[in-house]
């Protein structure tokens, strides 16, 4: 008989091909028709964007493994997608100092401090977004226009809808802005894009539908709800829908592992609370847009509904045991 | 198709030998017969060293209620009695002897008996007890006591788990094409037991089919239903199986006949047949002999007490180095072994060659809180929550989240990307939380 070197483990000794890195680039494949077009539209600013806010946020993440003396993980993926989504959320004209400070506070403010992959928890492309736009609100709001040579800059259109009223946005074309010729950041232009990535989301069971469709339909409900009321001052829901972060907010980044809660109830309150969230910002906050802070505030919740859950499973529990 | 309600996960099936007729094995010259081959108390040797025995002759006796009898599997000489290597991992007493070649059976035993309806059902059930008939689908539990529940509880429904859930296992699929009869007599003597009338049915995964279709012909004519189960893990799983078959849940702390249930396994209701209709003792095993990275797969009958290191000399294949982990059972819920030294008991059902790349290439990460092992976990809990407090040991939380409602599936482990060691963790805190509970108690 020969000798084998026999390991002893516990079972299972069989075990899916799914890692950290497939479910990250996953959603990398996923931003790509987005990204893409948004190279196509905005030139080669975009794709300098794009490169920038990548690099910069695996170079973080390198150097705070580095400094909190872990082997490092630099390229499992996260990184790459909380770059990703960061140059996807900012306009591109956006000075390139300004990628690399908001990479420094997605990575290691928002990410690392926290202890890093898994126990952020505010998604770290959003608060790198928010901080931002607080810092350089000019800069975070000069949308240039798609196809403009000279970097011809114009507001947004949930912009004009806040500076001019409903008649400024009456020109907007609705099927431009659905494939996405518009102002806007790099990558929520385009509705048409976004869907295809979250189509291959969902077919990869990455993401369930509970929290996008809850974030959405609350969004459009709740708008359509005040115009209905006073068509002459709001917006159409269809405007809310297809303008902004919303599509982009709510299937790539709403839906952050880390950053939402686990089981379907907290999912559906946590979708329908950034719905309107997003809703009141954008009809009566001081700023256009507001999916960013809608879901950060909610992130915020998120243990909250986690707890929440788990305490109505051991209260089943000690129902049950009552009853035995 | 009927299926479980919660959770489930479909690994790579890997059925590699299904086709393989059962092939019978020669018995080794020495064998190890452990005395701890079923759930309970290890039986009490009464032979002594140099004392002669007969095939089927009772070397170990149940001690206790729940135990069970260890039959001598073949005629000869016991060497001695001793603590040897379990395929559980640990130690247990174990009877060495050497075959005489003459495979000679103890007088009254091996001898066709099929009129079994005319014996009393006190009979049948002493039979199943004296052959010594253990749950051969993976728990050993003794099936004579899982035959004679509480006087207070009503059984209508038997089922006959052929599912066999786990990947690469062929054995209970090649046993219900190659002795279906014998199945479905057994089945029907567990009915017999029975004062009431009981509904019986063989639950069996649609991945299967020539068994459906093989036991379907067998039952024509009589009452027996025979279903198709989704292909999924666990399908097979006491509780799974019932809910998948009947609808009932049972929650923590049930037993199946306390909703009016008994399991057994496909390869249990045959050994009762044989035990009851041919005066058989359960000395016989079949193994699945499989896995990717070897050429030579079979399906096995070898008896109990057959060391590993005989089969592989038996069995003659060079391995190749890839090879990493030698497992009994299958991969999802198997042990691993470290020597070949460790025999064939009653509860083996496979013996896998594997490359397991986890060992080498990975290691645990932290939980990135995809929920893919809440979806996943048959029992609706919440596997990563486990890890979590296991790692933190915070043993008292962990308790009041049905920690022992768990059946160490593994499926939550199995589907984590971040590759945590989810049931070592859970294991791991039912070991504290069970010693803590004994020294308070004693």
């Amino acid at each position: 008989m020969q000798s084998l070197s026999l390991k002893v483990s516990y079972a299972p000794f069989v075990r899916s091909t799914d890692t950290i890195e497939k479910v990250m680039y996953n959603v990398a494949i996923a931003l790509a028709p987005a990204t893409l077009l948004s190279v196509y539209f905005f030139g080669w600013r975009a794709l300098v964007v794009h490169v920038v806010a990548i690099a910069s946020c695996i170079f973080f993440e390198w150097v705070s493994d580095l400094i909190r003396k872990k082997q490092t993980q630099c390229l499992d993926g996260s990184a790459f997608v909380t770059g990703l989504l960061l140059g996807l959320n900012v306009p591109s004209s956006l000075p390139i100092w300004m990628v690399i400070i908001g990479s420094f506070v997605a990575i290691v403010i928002s990410k690392q401090l926290f202890g890093g992959i898994g126990f952020n928890i505010f998604n770290p492309a959003l608060v790198a977004r928010v901080f931002l736009l607080i810092s350089f609100p000019v800069e975070m709001t000069n949308w240039p226009i798609p196809f403009s040579v000279d970097m011809q800059t114009a507001a947004s259109p949930l912009g004009l809808l806040k500076t001019d009223g409903l008649e400024a946005i009456a020109q907007i074309d609705t099927w431009r802005a659905t494939y996405g010729e518009i102002t806007g950041s790099l990558g929520e232009t385009s509705v048409i894009a976004l869907l295809l990535g979250a189509v291959w989301l969902l077919f990869k069971r990455y993401i369930t539908l509970t929290i996008p469709l809850s974030f959405i339909l609350s969004t459009f409900a709740f708008t359509g709800i005040f115009y209905l009321i006073d068509p002459t001052t709001y917006a159409s829901p269809v405007f809310h829908l297809i303008t902004g972060g919303l599509i982009l907010g709510a299937f790539f980044m709403a839906t952050d592992m880390v950053t939402s809660p686990l089981a379907f109830r907290g999912q559906l309150i946590f979708g329908l609370g950034c719905g309107l969230l997003t809703a009141i910002i954008r009809l009566w906050g001081g700023y256009p847009e507001g999916v960013s802070f809608a879901i950060l505030i909610m992130n915020a919740f998120v243990p909250l509904l986690d707890n929440w859950d788990l305490s109505a499973e051991r209260k089943v529990k000690k129902d049950q045991e009552a009853k035995n | 198709m009927k299926t479980f309600k919660f959770g489930g996960i479909h690994p790579p099936e890997n059925k590699l030998t299904e086709e393989k007729a059962i092939e019978v094995m020669p018995i080794p010259k020495d064998l190890a017969v452990p005395l701890a081959q079923h759930l309970g108390k290890p039986a009490k040797p009464i032979v002594k060293a140099a004392q002669k025995v007969k095939k089927g002759e009772i070397i170990g006796e149940a001690d206790g209620f729940i135990s069970a009898h260890v039959h001598a599997p073949t005629s000869g000489k016991i060497k001695s009695i001793k603590s040897h290597p379990h395929p559980s991992g640990q130690y247990a007493p174990t009877v060495f002897m050497e075959s005489d070649g003459q495979d000679e059976w103890l007088e009254g035993l091996n001898v066709e008996e099929p009129d079994w309806k005319s014996l009393s059902k006190e009979t049948i059930v002493e039979r199943i007890k004296k052959a010594g008939i253990v749950g051969m689908g993976g728990a050993g539990f003794p099936t004579n006591v899982k035959l004679s529940p509480p006087k207070d509880k009503t059984v209508d429904t038997i089922i006959l788990n052929g599912a066999e859930c786990e990947p690469f296992l062929t054995s209970d699929h090649r046993l219900m094409l190659e002795e279906p009869e014998g199945i479905v007599e057994g089945l029907k003597i567990i009915c017999s037991v029975f004062d009431n009338k009981v509904q019986a049915c063989i639950g069996i995964e649609e991945n299967k089919k020539d068994a459906i279709d093989k036991l379907k012909k067998t039952v024509e004519g009589t009452d027996i239903k025979i279903i198709g189960l989704e292909t999924k893990y666990p399908q097979g799983a006491e509780k799974q199986l019932i809910n998948a078959i009947t609808g009932r849940e049972l929650v923590e702390g049930e037993l199946p006949f306390d909703k009016g249930c008994i399991v057994h396994n496909v390869a249990t209701a045959f050994a009762i047949y044989e035990a009851v209709c041919k005066n058989k003792p359960l000395i016989e095993r079949i193994l699945t002999i499989s896995g990717i990275e070897i050429d030579k797969r079979k399906n096995l009958k070898a008896v109990v007490g057959t060391k590993f290191c005989d089969i592989m000399d038996y069995w003659d294949e060079t391995i190749s180095g890839k090879v990493n982990q030698v497992i009994t059972g299958g991969p999802m819920m198997g042990k691993a072994q470290y020597t070949f030294d460790t025999p064939v008991t009653k509860t083996s059902s496979g013996l896998l060659f594997i490359n397991n790349q986890q060992l080498e290439t990975s290691q645990e990460r932290t939980c990135i809180r995809c929920g893919k092992c809440v979806d996943a976990c048959p029992q609706e809990l919440q596997p990563w929550l486990f890890a979590n407090l296991a790692q933190q040991k915070d043993f008292d939380e962990l308790n009041e989240f049905g920690l022992f409602n768990c059946t160490e599936c593994g499926s939550c482990t199995y589907v984590c990307p971040s590759k945590r060691e989810i049931v070592h963790w859970i294991k791991y805190a039912k070991v504290i939380i069970n010693t803590r509970k004994n020294r308070k108690s004693a």
